[in-house]
């Protein structure tokens, strides 16, 4: 039995480890799977030992398995276990699993609270070390919340390895525990001014982080970053730094003009590109000088040639002048073999076009798609040059001619998948361009003729979607055709029910346009044979489509079919037809913008969400489809009605729904295709018809090549240019004073360009009283917007980190009014106060030490009847160095309900009360909130100082109302706020070569005073001067301290605290 | 702030991963495959940063492995391509020229490393110096693996004990 026992511990000893492991994976290639199983197996075993080292060596390996993908949360527990052991050794191989393993989801994490706080405040560092890192990976709103508390004081460690990571992962901290930003950030502060480079680096960092995300509520410290600028030759630091000022800049265009100076510095003197390269990015946020492009642009290793256009892309949105002069380089990055540097370059061809250069660009763009291998990066390219046209509804294309050409031209590239933009493209010209559509209802017949090139071989092929454009230009615009029954034969041809469903539709549709402006051609011209050849043509092609697969053309064609039918027979009887067909189609279509429908305002009085009729019971609707009502449909799947209708009434009808439209502001076109639907009229069927078989070029025949364009456009405005200096030296001739004005106002730029045909661009419609945009809600979701607080708003009593303690009686003291009345009587009488003051209008500050200014505390003897109340705080406003800010502590001490407080002070000259606008002087402010018997509430007041060199007294009287159970009284409290001169201190650290500096200075005036009576530990006296008083110890020798503070108007104020009796009295 | 760091080979086997923001295990995973057929796919001579949903990719290949880190849209290019030299100058020193395969078989040991020198996805140090000796002092805290061992033996095997005290003292005085 011992012997098996020895034997299984021989066998445990020679467990895989990790590099065993390993190897063991290495070596089973080809059944890793199984292998690893079979490791998890024995990993489980080794889990259930008792042996700590074995358990650690298990949760390594499982760390590795995690690596590769293998479930391991189920060890979570046993990392735990690990976590917890006292042995550096394996601790740090569970908290290396934890990190890797652990997320928020991970249950067993609130296990660890303990642990961790145990480990960060072990003696070894480097257990803090590894507490500190392995939480910067699972922290957890939970842990964040009891942990922040250690954490902050860990910033104050005395190592400098620990200080530093407990400022980074502090930022952790407040991403998950947004309340802890405003109590740690004071000493966040201090770190940016640690002696230890690495500290204050992380503090930067952190920072820095903190402000891109809320710059507003970093203004205040813009000072110590640009001191930190200035300063610091570490380019990590300098890089954050210099991305804080590129977020702050906007909102204080001051600091741009401070910060050129030491940036352009910056950008001569660095070798680092990253640093030059964040200078740039910044003086391109923050200045308006573009001095550095050429030195990006000589660079030409690929990782900066990609950066020089990421930071051209910057500069082109608020000088794109200064980038257009680099068009040249920028084509040139088109040849890149990279395609993220050609995409970039993409991107900023689109901002740099001009009605100038718009033609050549896209030149360039098209030779670029013909050499363009793979279909993405041409697909890119396409989808490119078109935003490029279109932008900003059209702004830049002076000749549409051309645009169309290029459209067309694109559609002969093969495989693309962006037929349908190509299309909407077309469609939106040939409708809101009205000159261009007989130009446009041209090229598209020859797309029609020339179908077969583009349907080719594949259905599956985008590019037929432009047939879907060509065919319903055609239609609707037949009346610029030259020839429509060449096209109507064209988009007849058996061929087109190979076409997807929805463009046969379309076809069909378009089909009986054509055929009604053959009609009014043919019965003009008096030739009524071909008319009826035409209307024979039609009736034999027609039935292809009534075949078709797809419902929607199989309906339009055969409520075609019937109309064409009715034609045919009243054709026979020599009627003429074609006014009353044509009037099938007449009317105007105009383009509708887009967000229309969103702008229509909801009527008064109308819920939307209401339902109109009750709700159908639960088994009535299943078999239901109540969708079907409401369902969006567009135009081309509209039912047409099957009613047999004679003419007239159908011209009736449609003239009277034409003027409804018309009239009805609401009216939605959701898509340009063909929205009309018609009737049908029976015909006649017995003239022959011509099989027409058209052989057609491979090359299309009079395709226009849009280079044409380039050259025209160049003659022409070169002849404008001539016109208009003639007519310019004929101004100047007729009036020489006035022209000068009229030429800067025109400079020769862009905008001279004329439009080489009236280009008249409908503006989409919009309805009436449409809706001001309500376009871009923010994203609610932002995890940092939980970090917006304003951080220079004084620390509230409320505001401190959770601190775990067993007595909740810790914090009383700070607030219970005796403890600290008493004390605060006692306190200053005896230390020996020597206080220096230097202020710049050689005023000095009086610093007494009277009992009664001492703490500007209370002097209400407090014990009202009904209510107590404290003044636990006054404090400089650090925004403004005006206003002080007073804490006051509300406590009901009666059985009652107090209600209605009016809070209201008598001003002084110096000193008042910050009251809402529109209050006249003497009316008080309500105080927030009401308070029931034995609560005790806080609140603050707002007053603005003039001089804070003296102390201030102001009276002042508490209105209130008491509830009792028989009615209410009103009540009334008097009371006296103190201002003394310290309560205009806001606490700011100092070192003390600074300190001795100032010391030096000799510009500080002395006084010196000495009080007796003070019996408290000497640490305590120094507490209660920092806390209530708003000090910062500098240095502290024995039973001597210096002091720091300064006003809220930016006097310092240096404070010598001297106990002179024995120390072991505790003085 | 960087997001995650990960390392892979030519192969695209990971070969460490360290995720700065909380993401569930499924969601890494289809992160970690995707970029490491995107950043595979691109040819040596293509530029080192690409864009990749809303965040920067940022990648460097030292050898066999590549260096593949993701930043936010504000950050700097350039100093994470310095953060991933850095990274591989200390593997470099710690390891004495380190090769893939250091990396395999120690791959807590690169863990540590990265963690003295990034942490939250800031760099927390960026003397080399200071970090090596930060991860020396703490591997000195480690007690050797062989004294673990020996010392488990000790516990089971009562009657050998005497022959591994002594070898324990040895190694002690070696250590």
């Amino acid at each position: 039995m011992a012997l098996k026992m020895v034997k299984g511990s021989i066998d445990r000893m020679f467990d895989k480890n990790l590099q065993d492991l390993v190897r063991g994976i290495r070596n089973h290639k080809e059944d890793e799977a199984k292998y690893i199983s079979t490791c998890i197996d024995e990993i489980k075993q080794e889990l259930k030992q008792d042996n700590i080292a074995v358990k650690a060596n298990a949760v390594c390996k499982l760390t590795y398995l995690q690596m590769l993908g293998y479930d391991v949360s189920w060890a979570a527990f046993n990392i735990i276990e690990v976590m917890s052991s006292s042995k550096f050794t394996y601790k740090r191989i569970g908290y290396l699993a934890a990190s890797q393993c652990f997320h928020e989801g991970t249950d067993v994490i609130m296990l660890t609270t303990n642990q961790i706080r145990k480990d960060l405040s072990s003696p070894n560092q480097y257990d803090t070390g590894v507490a500190l890192t392995g939480l910067s990976c699972f922290v957890t709103p939970d842990l964040a919340r009891d942990l922040a508390n250690d954490i902050m004081t860990l910033m104050s460690h005395t190592k400098p390895y620990i200080r530093k990571k407990a400022v980074l992962i502090m930022y952790k901290v407040f991403l998950k525990y947004p309340e802890s930003l405003r109590p740690a950030f004071p000493r966040l502060k201090e770190k940016l001014e640690d002696p230890d480079p690495g500290v204050q680096s992380a503090a930067v960092n952190v920072i820095c982080e903190l402000a891109r995300r809320n710059p507003k509520n970093y203004l205040s410290l813009a000072p110590l970053f640009f001191k930190l600028m200035t300063s610091s030759t570490n380019n990590w630091v300098l890089i954050k730094i210099i991305k804080l000022f590129g977020a702050l800049t906007p909102l204080e265009p001051r600091l741009g003009k401070k910060l050129i100076e030491p940036l352009t510095n910056l950008i001569h003197s660095t070798s680092a590109m990253s640093l030059l390269y964040e200078c740039v990015n910044t003086v391109i946020a923050v200045t308006k000088i573009v001095l550095i492009i050429v030195r990006i642009n000589i660079l030409s290793c690929t990782v900066v040639k990609y950066l020089g256009l990421l930071a051209m892309s910057k500069i082109l949105k608020t000088h794109p002048k200064s980038v257009q002069s680099h068009k040249d380089l920028i084509l040139q990055c088109l040849d890149d073999k990279d395609e993220s540097i050609r995409l970039r370059a993409l991107d900023l061809l689109y901002g740099m076009v001009s009605k100038k250069n718009l033609m050549e660009i896209v030149k360039k763009l098209m030779i670029h798609v013909d050499k363009a291998e793979g279909t993405t990066y041409r697909d890119e390219l396409l989808t490119k040059i078109i935003d490029i046209c279109s932008q900003s509804n059209y702004q830049y294309i002076t000749n549409f001619e051309w645009y169309i050409s290029i459209l067309v031209e694109l559609t002969r590239l093969e495989g693309t998948r962006h037929g349908h933009l190509i299309a909407s493209q077309m469609l939106d010209v040939a409708i809101r361009v009205k000159a261009i559509r007989g130009f446009a209802v041209a090229q598209m017949a020859m797309l029609l003729d020339n179908a077969h090139l583009l349907a080719g071989n594949t259905q599956r092929n985008g590019i037929c979607e432009v047939l879907y454009a060509a065919a319903w230009i055609c239609g609707e615009f037949s009346e610029h055709l030259e020839d429509p029954l060449q096209t109507l034969e064209a988009m007849l041809r058996p061929k087109v029910t190979t076409l997807p469903g929805h463009i046969q539709a379309v076809y069909v549709q378009n089909a009986v346009k054509l055929f009604a402006a053959v009609l009014t051609r043919r019965e003009t011209a008096g030739e009524k044979q071909a008319a009826q050849e035409t209307t024979e043509m039609l009736i034999e092609k027609l039935p292809q489509f009534v075949q078709s697969a797809d419902l929607e053309v199989q309906e339009r064609a055969s409520c075609i079919l019937q109309l064409v039918k009715y034609i045919q027979k009243l054709q026979a009887k020599e009627v003429s037809v074609a006014e009353e067909v044509t009037a099938l189609f007449a009317g105007e279509l105009n383009p509708v913008a887009p967000k229309a429908q969103k702008k229509v305002p909801v009527p008064e009085g109308l819920d939307l969400d209401a339902w109109i009729n009750e709700p159908p019971s639960e088994s009535e609707s299943e078999d239901e489809k109540p969708k079907a009502i409401f369902q969006e449909d567009e135009p081309k799947h509209s039912r047409p009605r099957l009613t047999e209708l004679d003419e007239q009434e159908l011209a009736r009808r449609r003239e009277a729904r034409k003027q409804e439209q018309a009239n009805n502001p609401f009216y939605i076109k959701s898509s340009p295709s063909p929205q009309k639907s018609y009737q049908d009229t029976p015909g006649v069927d017995h003239i022959p018809v011509v099989q027409i078989d058209l052989t057609v070029p491979l090359k299309v025949p009079g395709m226009p090549i849009s280079d044409q364009y380039l050259k025209l456009e160049e003659e022409r405005r070169l002849k404008q240019k001539q016109e208009k200096k003639d007519k310019k030296k004929k101004k100047k001739k007729e009036k020489h004073g006035k022209s000068r004005r009229h030429d800067s106002a025109h400079t020769e730029s862009e905008e001279d360009i004329a439009p080489a045909q009236r280009v008249d661009i409908v503006t989409e419609e919009m309805p009436e009283n449409a809706l001001p945009s309500d376009e871009d809600d923010k994203d609610s979701n932002d995890p940092y917007k939980a970090l917006d607080i304003d951080l220079d708003k004084p620390l509230a009593d409320s505001e401190k980190l959770p601190v775990r303690t067993h007595r909740p009686s810790r914090t009383e003291g700070l607030k219970s009014p005796d403890v600290d009345t008493t004390a605060e009587e006692q306190r200053p009488k005896k230390s020996k106060e020597k206080d220096k003051k230097k202020d710049k209008e050689r005023k000095v500050c009086y610093f007494s030490g009277h009992k009664d200014h001492l703490f500007n505390l209370l002097q209400n003897p407090s014990n009202h009847q009904h209510l107590n109340y404290k003044v636990y705080d006054i404090q400089g406003n650090l925004q403004d160095g005006s206003q002080v800010v007073v804490s006051v502590i509300f406590e009901n001490n009666c059985t009652d309900f107090l209600k209605s407080m009016e809070f209201n002070v008598l001003d002084s000259l110096n000193t008042r009360l910050v009251r809402p606008s529109g209050a006249s002087v003497h009316d008080g402010i309500a105080v927030p909130f009401q308070l029931p018997p034995g609560v005790s509430n806080e609140a603050r007041f707002v007053f603005t100082v003039q001089s804070i060199v003296m102390p201030q007294k102001l009276k002042g009287t508490l209105t209130f109302i008491v509830k009792t159970e028989d009615g209410s009284t009103h009540e009334k409290l008097d009371f006296k706020l103190h201002f003394t001169c310290t309560s205009y201190l806001i606490t700011t650290p100092c070192y003390s070569d600074a300190f001795a500096k100032l010391l030096e200075s000799e510009e500080l005036k002395v006084n010196a005073l000495k009080l007796d009576s003070i019996n408290m530990p000497f640490h305590h006296l120094l507490a209660k001067i920092c806390f209530h008083h708003h000090f910062s110890v500098v240095e502290r020798i024995d039973s001597c301290a210096s002091m720091y503070s300064r006003s809220i108007q930016g006097h310092h104020v240096c404070l010598l605290v001297k106990s002179v009796s024995m120390p072991s009295c505790g003085q | 702030m960087m997001q995650f760091m990960l390392l892979f080979s030519r192969q695209g086997k990971l070969r460490l991963q360290k995720w700065y923001v909380p993401l569930s295990d499924k969601e890494k995973k289809k992160i970690t495959r995707e970029l490491v057929q995107t950043v595979l796919a691109r040819k040596p001579k293509m530029c080192s940063f690409l864009e990749w949903r809303d965040l920067k990719i940022v990648y460097k290949r030292y050898a066999s492995l590549y260096f593949c880190c993701a930043i936010e849209d504000q950050d700097n290019e350039l100093i994470t391509l310095e953060i991933i030299h850095r990274y591989v100058e200390l593997l470099d020193k710690y390891f004495g020229s380190v090769c893939e395969l250091d990396i395999i078989f120690n791959f807590e040991k690169a863990y540590f490393i990265l963690d003295e020198f990034l942490l939250g996805g800031e760099a927390q140090e960026t003397s080399k110096k200071n970090v090596l000796k930060a991860i020396e002092q703490a591997d000195l805290l480690q007690e050797d693996p062989a004294v673990l061992e020996v010392k488990m033996f000790k516990i089971h095997l009562p009657g050998l004990s005497i022959f591994i005290l002594n070898d324990k003292s040895a190694l002690q005085a070696n250590g």
